[in-house]
């Protein structure tokens, strides 16, 4: 981890109507680390996401993307801006009438159209691998992928382009605590060998004590805290005591320390 | 393009080295992986001291050399080795591509399944009709289970609503006949005769059939489209398990409301139509709308009023019935919903125009003629 931002956020502000979702949220996430992005139902997690990978429109507040601001951009920075992250959706959001393979190979395809064939299959295949998908799934349809191999599989096209920067929302929510620990360590280690730099949204306390750098809490509509899960104990603010330290949060660190 | 990566082949102590150059990304990879399948010789060593980055597709370009040419890599990063660590080890032999016979073994595959897929829907969609009766038998058994509601709020989106569009259909298709009729006619100076086509064509057939396409693709989609959702929603699944019977309380009220309303929009439709055709009668031909009246009432029987009625509800169950019966065979993924809302469709105005024509043939040889 280093002092170099990979995204900032400053003075977000996102409403939906009179709904105001987010009010002067500021975010730092520096490379090389997995920050976990916290909140309770509602405080607008996923819509921070979405607006900073950009579908979302916010209302006020600037965001920059590896050295570039988004709102700055002109088409072909953003075009480029945007294969330079890939973002895992909460079901996959697989296209379901391509086989994964194929899925995988859809980035690739739009942004080199040059590549051929042989060099696609190839990539699909390693890539596939690397995502811990047994060799069989990848001329499967994604109606024929269980949830979890369904999120593999978003995650192997996720990396289809070798991305800096990767996105997750709720990667294990909906798994059961095997294949939500193997998706945990999963991620790290792409993190460590590709040099991933992660935004993490979670509800998943096993996930952020066994994998997060950082967590980011969200609670009246801004970031109250971040840091490490000790320093944000050391906070007093009732939501974070009670997330942290309540008894799930307490059995999830008898688990790390088992480990 | 700046960075492009490129390879130079060099002869050092009688070896042949490959020097690299450029970024072995993905971005800038172009053709140099076919220039290093296409290589005639086995390059003893590969130098990438020169090479500004590695990604997966470069790391797996050197893992292949490696591979296929026992080529030595010198002048990795520590992260160049790694990745190509980390790809040698996803180095497994993946069938990319579903499994595909010959043309001649696909062609019939695909007409077996269509036929089984055809027989199939027939057997199924007769089973969902037996589910029905039985349900409707329960109804009559038990007539407080009888949703009463459910059925009126149906009336009124099949019934109430469709008015306005069906009114309007019917009253161009009256106009058109009327035109086209009087043109034909008055080759042979028969143009009153116009009167004895708009009346009788549109109380015997297409009153009643031109409804059932419009409710067909009105009412049959959106049952098939409902029903649908609700499945992949677990909706269906959870009514069951709180003892909710499906048939009886979402397939009976659709059904029952197409059934009991064909009746009533097709001969709707039918008025509109000879209302139409009364006006092109009056506009082009110069017949006045009271004389009008009277020769339909002259020469449309009986019997032509009864021929629609009877078929009305006929088709108005087959509507229902298949609408229903493709929203419930939804399963898997969302795209299914179209497919099924598709065949609702499909399978419904055929359904119609088949028993259309037995009704025509029937019907003639009975004598209302």
């Amino acid at each position: 981890m280093s002092d170099e931002t990979v995204i900032t956020v400053r003075g977000l502000r996102n409403a939906f109507g009179e709904q105001v979702v987010h009010e002067s949220l500021d975010l730092d996430l520096y490379r090389g680390e997995i920050l976990g992005v916290v909140g309770g139902s509602g405080t607008g997690k996923s819509v921070l996401m979405r607006s900073i990978i950009g579908l979302q429109q916010p209302e006020e507040g600037e965001i920059e993307i590896l050295g570039q601001n988004v709102a700055e951009a002109n088409e072909s920075e953003y075009l480029d801006l945007r294969r330079r992250w890939g973002v895992l959706f909460q079901n996959g959001a697989l296209f379901s009438t391509l086989t994964v393979a194929e899925n995988v190979q859809v980035p690739l395809r739009e942004f080199y159209k040059d590549l051929d064939e042989e060099l696609l299959d190839e990539i699909a295949s390693y890539k596939i691998v690397m995502s811990g998908l047994p060799v069989e799934a990848a001329p499967k349809f994604p109606s024929e992928l269980s949830g979890g191999m369904r999120k593999r599989a978003g995650i192997a096209r996720a990396l289809a382009l070798d991305p800096p920067l990767l996105f997750l929302d709720e990667p294990t929510a909906g798994l059961d605590p095997i294949g939500a620990a193997a998706f945990d360590q999963l991620i790290l280690d792409l993190k460590e060998s590709l040099d991933l730099t992660v935004f993490l949204i979670t509800h998943d306390l096993d996930t952020l004590y066994a994998i997060c750098d950082r967590v980011a809490v969200l609670a009246d509509k801004k970031v109250i805290a971040d840091g490490t899960i000790d320093e944000l104990l050391a906070t007093d603010h009732p939501w974070i005591q009670e997330y942290f330290d309540g008894p799930r949060a307490r059995a999830a660190l008898h688990a790390k320390e088992r480990n | 393009m700046e960075g492009q990566a490129d390879f130079t082949e060099r002869e050092t102590n009688g070896e042949t080295v490959l020097h690299f150059t450029g970024r072995l990304t993905v971005a800038r990879i172009g053709d140099l992986d076919d220039r290093l399948t296409d290589m005639a010789i086995r390059p003893a060593k590969a130098d990438i001291s020169e090479v500004e980055r590695v990604d997966t597709v470069g790391a797996w370009i050197l893992h292949k050399l490696k591979r296929d040419y026992g080529t030595k890599i010198v002048g990795a990063s520590n992260n160049a080795e790694r990745l190509i660590d980390q790809v040698a080890s996803a180095d497994e032999i993946v069938q990319v591509r579903p499994d595909e016979g010959s043309a001649f073994s696909r062609t019939l595959a695909r007409i077996g399944a269509g036929t089984m897929e055809g027989f199939g829907s027939l057997r199924g969609l007769l089973a969902f009709f037996g589910g029905l009766c039985i349900a409707i038998g329960n109804v009559f058994a038990n007539p407080r289970r009888f949703r009463f509601n459910a059925v009126v709020q149906r009336f009124e989106t099949v019934g109430v609503s469709s008015l306005g569009i069906i009114g309007l259909m019917s009253f161009l298709i009256g106009i058109v006949i009327a035109q086209q009729g009087a043109v034909q006619l008055r080759q042979f100076g028969a143009e009153v005769f116009t009167i004895n086509l708009v009346g009788r064509i549109t109380m015997r057939e297409l009153g009643v059939l031109m409804t059932a396409i419009m409710v067909a693709g009105r009412s049959g989609s959106a049952f098939a489209a409902q029903l649908g959702s609700m499945k992949l929603a677990e909706e269906v699944d959870a009514m069951r398990t709180i003892g909710v019977p499906p048939m009886e309380s979402l397939v009976l009220p659709r059904v029952l409301a197409t059934t009991l309303l064909m009746p009533l929009l097709g001969f709707y439709a039918a008025l509109v139509m000879i209302m139409g055709g009364g006006l092109l009668c009056w506009v082009s031909l110069g017949i006045p709308p009271d004389t009008f009246i009277q020769r339909i009432r002259e020469v449309v029987p009986m019997t032509d009023l009864y021929v629609g009625l009877i078929k009305a509800p006929v088709f108005g169950f087959i509507i229902g019935l298949t609408g229903c019966f493709q929203g419930m065979q939804v399963e898997g993924n969302n795209e299914e919903v179209g497919l099924k809302t598709t065949a609702a469709v499909v399978q419904a105005i055929f359904l119609v125009i088949v028993l259309d024509a037995f009704f025509a043939v029937f019907f003639s040889s009975i004598g209302w003629v």
